[in-house]
C-alpha cells in the first residue's frame, strides 16, 4: 500500500479496496520497523490514529466521506495537537502538551484524516540540516550518512521512507523546499496568509508559513484544498476563498512564460544540480513554454535581510519561554533571574541561542536603524524585484538548493555555510510567494530540486506547473534504495 | 530663588470593554484569579492576538472628546521585557504611530481661569497581569485575569505649572472617560493610574529641569501629595547644591513616603519593533464619522444643558458636571422632585459633606438620587422646614429609609396648626413678661431682633417642628396686636 500516492490511496479507501484502519495499521507497522533508522518520529499517536481510522471507515462506509477521509499523514511537531505532546523538537517544550490543535490540525481532522503521530524537526524550525533537533539529527533515506535538510527533516524524511503518504511541514526561509529537494519529494509553500498560523508555534512570524510535503503535486494540492482556509483567529491570514487546487492540475502549459534569474545560476551551484534544472527546464519547454532570463538584482541580499528579520521575530516570539507557566523550568531557581537564566540557557539548544543574541542586538537601541529598519527597507527591494518579475512572466525556476544533501555534521560547526543552503529560498519568504520544489533529477544517487516561484495566490497554477513535469518524469517516483 | 515646577502627565485609562484587547476573555474585575485568562493571555505557544473592535471605537471617542487628530493609520508594537505577570515577554503596544494624535484639555482651576494642557498623543496598548507576593510563603503567584485588558496611555505635553493643576487636569480627563463611558472610572480598581513627570527650573528660564516620573499613583490625593513631595525634594536637592537624577519613582500613599526605584542608567531596552502578528490599523473617515455620531454628551455640553434647561448659575453647573457620577445624581435627583435648585443646593451642601466626610464616593452614596429627591419633595411642599429636613438627612445617611419613612417614625412632621401654634405663643408669652414688655416698648428698626428670641423659644418648646413662618406670623400679631 505505501507505494501509492495520496491520491490512490484516497481511492482505493472510497472503493473499499482496503480500510483506513488497515492502511493506519500498515503504516504505523513500517514507523515501528523502520524509524528506528531514520529517527523522523518525535511522537507516534497509535491509539489515537487507530481510533480516528476506525472512525474514518464508518464515514467512508456511509458514503460522501471527503477525499482525505481515512489518509494517515504526520504533522511537523510545531503544529498544536490537542492532547498530543508538541515539542518544537526542543527540551524547551519536551512536557508541553497542548490542550488545542492548530486549526489546519483541525481542519484535516474534520476532513476524516489520520494523525499517525508528530515529525522531527530542527529546533524552533532553526536549522536546515534537522542536526539542531533536541531529539537528535534525522537521516535522509537517500542515503543515511546525508542529512535530510531542514528544518522539516522528520516530515521529509518519513514520506521518503514511505512511513507515511504525507506530512504537513512548515517553511521561514525554505524549511519545506530544500528537505524537499534532499529527499526527492513535492514541497509546497503557499502564499504567506493562505494557510492559517494559529496553533503553529512561531519562529518569525512574518516569515513562516505552513505547507505540504509529498510524493506528487497532486497530493500536495489535495492537502492544500484541506488544509487552507481564512481563519479569523489569525489576524494575517488572508480572507480569500479556497479554491480546488487539483482542477487545473491537468491544464497544458502550452505558451506559460517562465523566468530563470540569472542571480540563481551563480557560482556556489553545483554543476551537476544546476545540469538537472537545465534538463527540466527542457522538459518544459517541449511542453511549450517559453523561458527568458530574467533578473532579480537585490538577491544577494536575501540571507542577510533574512537573518536581520527572522532573529529579531524570534528574539521576541521565543521571550514567552521562561520557565513560568509551561514547559522547561530549571531545578531550584534561586531568585527570578536565575529562573529565567538557566531555565533558557538550558532548555534552548545552541542555535536557538544564537539566533535570540543576534535578533536582540538587531532591536537593541543604537542598532535597530542600521539593522532591523534597514533590513526592512531592503525587504521590500527583494518584494519589488519579483513584483517587476511577473509582469514579464508566469513563474520562475531555479534550483532549490545548491547541492544534495551533505554528510552530517559536514555544516553544523559552521552556521554561515548552513545558512547558505538557503539561498535560493529565502527571498520567496521575504516576499511572502508560493513556491514548491519538484524532484527533478539525481546528482551523486541524491535528489535534487527545481524550485518554481508563483505570483500571489497562484498555488493552482504551481501545482498544475508541477503536476505536468511529474506526468512527463518519473523523479517523484522513484523511491530511496533500500526502501521496499 | 524662586522655582517654577514642571509636570506632565502620561495616564493609563482602563477601557470597560467587555473582551481584552486581542483575545475573547471577560475583563470583568474581582474574578477568582486565572478564571479570566484563555490560552491566548497565558501566551501558548502557537496562539495569535485578535484585535478587538471596541478598543478602537473607545480609543477613537477618546480622541474625537480631546480634540484630536485621529490616526487613519495606527501600528501596535511589541515592548520586550521579561516579567512574571508579562506572559508573551512583550506588551503589544503603540509607540511611532499611536492611534490618537496631538490634542488638548481645557482645565478650570479655582480661581476660575481656564488654562489649556496638550495632550501629546494617547496610544492602544495592553495591561500586564498581576503578581501577588503575599500569601505565597515567600513564593510570588501570578494572576492573568488583567493580562491583555485595553488601557489607552494618554500622554500629555508638559503644560502643568503646580498640582493643583495637574488635579484639575486629572479630574477632566476622569470626567471625560466616565462621561464617554468608555472607562468605569473607579481608580480603587486601577481603572485609571497616573505617572507624574516633574522637573523644577529656576523662573524664567526656558531650558526643562531634568525630571523624574513618579509612577502607578491611583488617587488624586495620591498624586497631590506625591507631586508636592517631589516638587519640594527637587528644590531642596538643587538649593543644597545637588543635581537632580533622572530616575522612577515610587510613592506610598499611606506612608506618605517616595523612594526611587530604578535610575536611567539601569533602565531596560525594549527593543520596540512592529508585531508581525498584527496588521497595521487602518480606519476610514466613515468610521469615525459613525463613531462621532455615536458619541456620548461630554462634559462641557452638559453643562450648558444645566444651565439652559435647569436655570443653574454658571458656577452651580460648573460644580455639578466636574465629575460625571454627580451630573448623573443631579438629574436623577431632579427627576425624582423637579426642584432644580433645590437639588443643586443640597447636593453641592449636604449631600457633599455627608460624602467627604464619611469618605465616600457619590456613587456609594447610603442616599439614593430619589431619597433625596423625597426630601426635598417634602421640604417644598411645606411638610418639613429646612431645620427638620436636615434631621432628615441624617437619619437617611444612617439608613433609615425615604423621607416619609423617617418622618413618620420620628414623628418629625411639620406643626402649622394654628390652634396648636398660638397656645404654644401664648405660654411663651405668659412665661416672658419683661420680654414682651421690652419689645413692646422698642421702637420698629429693633423689634425683628427681639422676635427672634421668641421664635427661638416656640422652636424649643416644639422640638423643631414648629412652622416658623406661622410661629412669626402669630407672635406679630400676639404682641403688637
Amino acid at each position: 500500500m505505501h507505494d501509492q500516492t495520496m491520491a490512490q490511496l484516497a481511492q482505493a479507501l472510497q472503493r473499499g479496496d482496503f480500510s483506513s484502519v488497515e492502511l493506519t495499521r500498515h503504516y504505523l507497522d513500517r514507523i515501528q520497523r523502520l524509524d528506528s533508522t531514520y529517527n523522523s518520529f518525535i511522537t507516534v499517536t497509535e491509539t489515537q490514529a487507530l481510533q480516528q481510522a476506525a472512525e474514518a471507515d464508518r464515514r467512508l462506509a456511509q458514503g460522501d466521506a471527503p477525499a482525505l477521509c481515512g489518509i494517515p499523514l504526520a504533522h511537523k511537531d510545531l503544529f498544536c495537537t490537542d492532547g498530543v505532546r508538541t515539542s518544537c523538537g526542543s527540551k524547551m517544550l519536551d512536557n508541553f502538551v497542548p490542550p488545542y490543535s492548530a486549526t489546519l490540525v483541525n481542519n484535516l481532522q474534520t476532513a476524516g484524516a489520520v494523525m499517525l503521530g508528530k515529525t522531527n524537526m530542527d529546533e524552533f524550525a532553526m536549522g536546515s540540516s534537522n542536526e539542531t533537533s533536541y531529539y537528535g539529527p534525522v537521516k535522509n533515506p537517500w542515503a543515511v550518512d546525508c542529512v535530510p535538510g531542514g528544518s522539516s527533516g522528520g516530515s521529509a524524511a518519513a514520506v521518503a521512507a514511505r512511513l507515511t503518504p504525507g506530512a504537513t511541514a512548515s517553511d521561514t526561509g525554505g524549511s519545506i523546499r530544500q528537505p524537499a529537494a534532499l529527499c526527492g519529494l513535492t514541497g509546497l509553500k503557499p502564499t504567506y496568509g493562505r494557510v492559517s498560523r494559529w496553533g503553529m508555534i512561531a519562529f518569525a512570524s512574518s516569515l513562516d508559513q505552513a505547507g505540504t510535503l509529498t510524493r506528487t503535486a497532486e497530493d500536495s494540492a489535495l492537502l492544500l484544498n484541506t488544509m487552507a482556509s481564512f481563519d479569523p483567529k489569525d489576524s494575517t491570514s488572508v480572507d480569500q476563498p479556497v479554491e480546488d487546487y487539483t482542477a487545473q492540475l491537468s491544464q497544458p502549459l502550452r505558451g506559460l512564460k517562465i523566468g530563470l534569474p540569472k542571480e540563481y545560476f551563480g557560482p556556489g551551484l553545483h554543476p551537476e544540480t544546476a545540469a538537472a534544472v537545465d534538463a527540466a527546464v527542457k522538459v518544459y519547454t517541449d511542453l511549450g513554454a517559453s523561458v527568458q532570463e530574467i533578473s532579480l538584482p537585490h538577491s544577494h541580499l536575501a540571507v542577510p535581510v533574512y537573518y536581520v528579520i527572522g532573529p529579531a521575530e524570534c528574539s521576541a516570539n521565543l521571550s514567552r519561554f521562561d520557565g513560568v507557566r509551561y514547559g522547561y523550568r530549571c531545578d531550584d531557581p534561586a531568585d527570578l533571574m536565575d529562573l529565567y537564566q538557566r531555565s533558557r540557557s538550558e532548555g534552548f539548544g545552541e542555535e536557538v541561542k544564537r539566533r535570540i543574541l543576534v535578533g536582540t542586538y538587531a532591536l537593541s537601541a543604537g542598532f535597530y536603524d542600521a539593522y532591523y529598519s534597514k533590513a526592512q527597507k531592503v525587504r521590500r527591494l527583494i518584494q519589488q524585484d519579483f513584483i517587476d518579475a511577473f509582469k514579464q512572466v508566469d513563474v520562475i525556476m531555479g534550483p532549490t538548493s545548491p547541492s544534495p544533501a551533505f554528510a552530517l555534521g559536514a555544516k553544523s560547526q559552521d552556521p554561515v555555510a548552513m545558512y547558505l543552503e538557503d539561498i535560493y529560498t529565502i527571498a520567496t519568504n521575504l516576499a511572502g510567494l508560493p513556491a514548491l520544489s519538484v524532484p527533478c533529477g539525481l546528482v551523486d544517487n541524491k535528489p535534487v530540486g527545481l524550485q518554481i516561484i508563483g505570483n500571489y495566490f497562484a498555488e493552482a497554477r504551481l501545482l498544475n506547473v508541477a503536476h505536468q513535469f511529474q506526468q512527463e518524469t518519473d523523479f517523484h517516483a522513484r523511491t530511496a534504495p533500500g526502501i521496499d | 530663588m524662586e522655582w517654577e515646577t514642571v509636570i506632565g502627565l502620561e495616564v493609563h485609562v482602563q477601557l470597560a470593554t467587555d473582551t481584552k484587547l486581542f483575545s475573547g476573555s471577560s475583563t470583568a474585575y474581582g474574578a477568582e484569579p486565572n478564571t479570566q485568562a484563555s490560552a491566548n493571555d497565558l501566551a501558548m505557544p502557537g496562539t495569535l492576538p485578535v484585535p478587538n473592535e471596541a478598543a478602537f471605537r473607545y480609543a477613537v471617542m477618546f480622541g474625537l472628546a480631546v480634540n484630536a487628530e485621529i490616526a487613519k493609520r495606527s501600528v501596535f508594537e511589541r515592548k520586550n521585557y521579561f516579567y512574571p505577570d508579562l506572559p508573551k515577554g512583550y506588551q503589544t503596544t503603540q509607540l511611532a504611530e499611536p492611534i490618537v494624535g496631538p490634542g488638548y484639555v481645557d482645565i478650570e482651576l479655582e480661581n476660575g481661569q481656564a488654562k489649556r494642557i496638550r495632550i501629546h498623543h494617547a496610544h492602544l496598548e495592553e495591561d500586564a497581569g498581576k503578581s501577588l507576593h503575599e500569601d505565597f510563603h515567600g513564593m510570588t503567584g501570578i494572576d492573568l485575569n488583567r493580562a491583555g485588558t485595553p488601557l489607552i496611555e494618554v500622554v500629555t505635553e508638559p503644560d502643568m505649572r503646580n498640582a493643583e493643576e495637574a488635579v484639575a487636569f486629572a479630574k477632566k480627563l476622569h470626567n471625560i472617560v466616565t462621561s464617554l463611558e468608555i472607562c468605569d472610572g473607579d481608580m480603587s480598581q486601577g481603572s485609571m493610574r497616573f505617572d507624574v513627570n516633574v522637573s523644577v527650573r529656576p523662573k524664567g528660564q526656558a531650558e526643562l529641569g531634568t525630571r523624574t516620573e513618579t509612577k502607578n499613583l491611583n488617587s488624586f490625593r495620591f498624586m497631590e501629595e506625591a507631586i508636592e513631595l517631589e516638587v519640594e525634594r527637587q528644590i531642596d536637592v538643587l538649593e543644597s547644591g545637588g543635581t537632580i537624577v533622572q530616575e522612577t519613582r515610587l510613592y506610598n500613599g499611606e506612608t506618605k513616603v517616595a523612594r526611587s526605584m530604578r535610575t536611567k542608567e539601569d533602565s531596560d531596552d525594549y527593543r520596540y519593533f512592529p508585531c508581525p502578528d498584527l496588521l497595521p490599523v487602518i480606519l476610514d473617515d466613515e468610521y469615525i464619522d459613525t463613531v462621532r455620531l455615536q458619541m456620548p454628551e461630554l462634559p462641557e455640553a452638559r453643562r450648558a444643558r444645566f444651565i439652559a434647561d435647569y436655570g443653574l448659575t454658571e458656577y452651580d453647573a460648573t460644580q455639578l458636571t466636574g465629575e460625571r457620577a454627580m451630573a448623573d445624581y443631579f438629574e436623577a435627583t431632579v427627576k425624582a422632585c423637579g426642584e432644580a435648585k433645590l437639588a443643586a443646593n443640597w447636593i453641592m451642601a449636604d449631600l457633599s459633606a455627608y460624602l467627604n466626610k464619611a469618605e465616600l464616593t457619590i456613587a456609594q452614596s447610603q442616599i439614593t438620587p430619589v431619597q433625596l429627591g423625597g426630601l426635598i419633595t417634602r421640604l417644598a411642599d411645606g411638610t418639613l422646614s429646612s431645620k427638620i429636613a436636615k434631621q432628615v438627612f441624617e437619619a437617611m445617611t444612617l439608613g433609615e429609609g425615604d423621607a416619609d419613612t423617617i418622618i413618620e417614625a420620628r414623628g418629625l412632621k411639620q406643626v402649622s396648626d394654628t390652634g396648636a401654634l398660638e397656645k404654644m405663643v401664648d405660654e411663651v408669652i405668659a412665661n416672658n413678661s419683661q420680654q414682651v414688655e421690652n419689645y413692646r416698648a422698642a421702637d420698629d428698626s429693633k423689634r425683628p431682633k427681639m422676635l427672634g428670641f421668641f421664635v427661638g423659644q416656640i422652636m424649643k418648646a416644639s422640638k423643631g417642628q414648629a412652622n416658623p413662618q406661622a410661629v412669626n406670623d402669630i407672635l406679630k400679631k400676639k404682641l403688637e396686636g
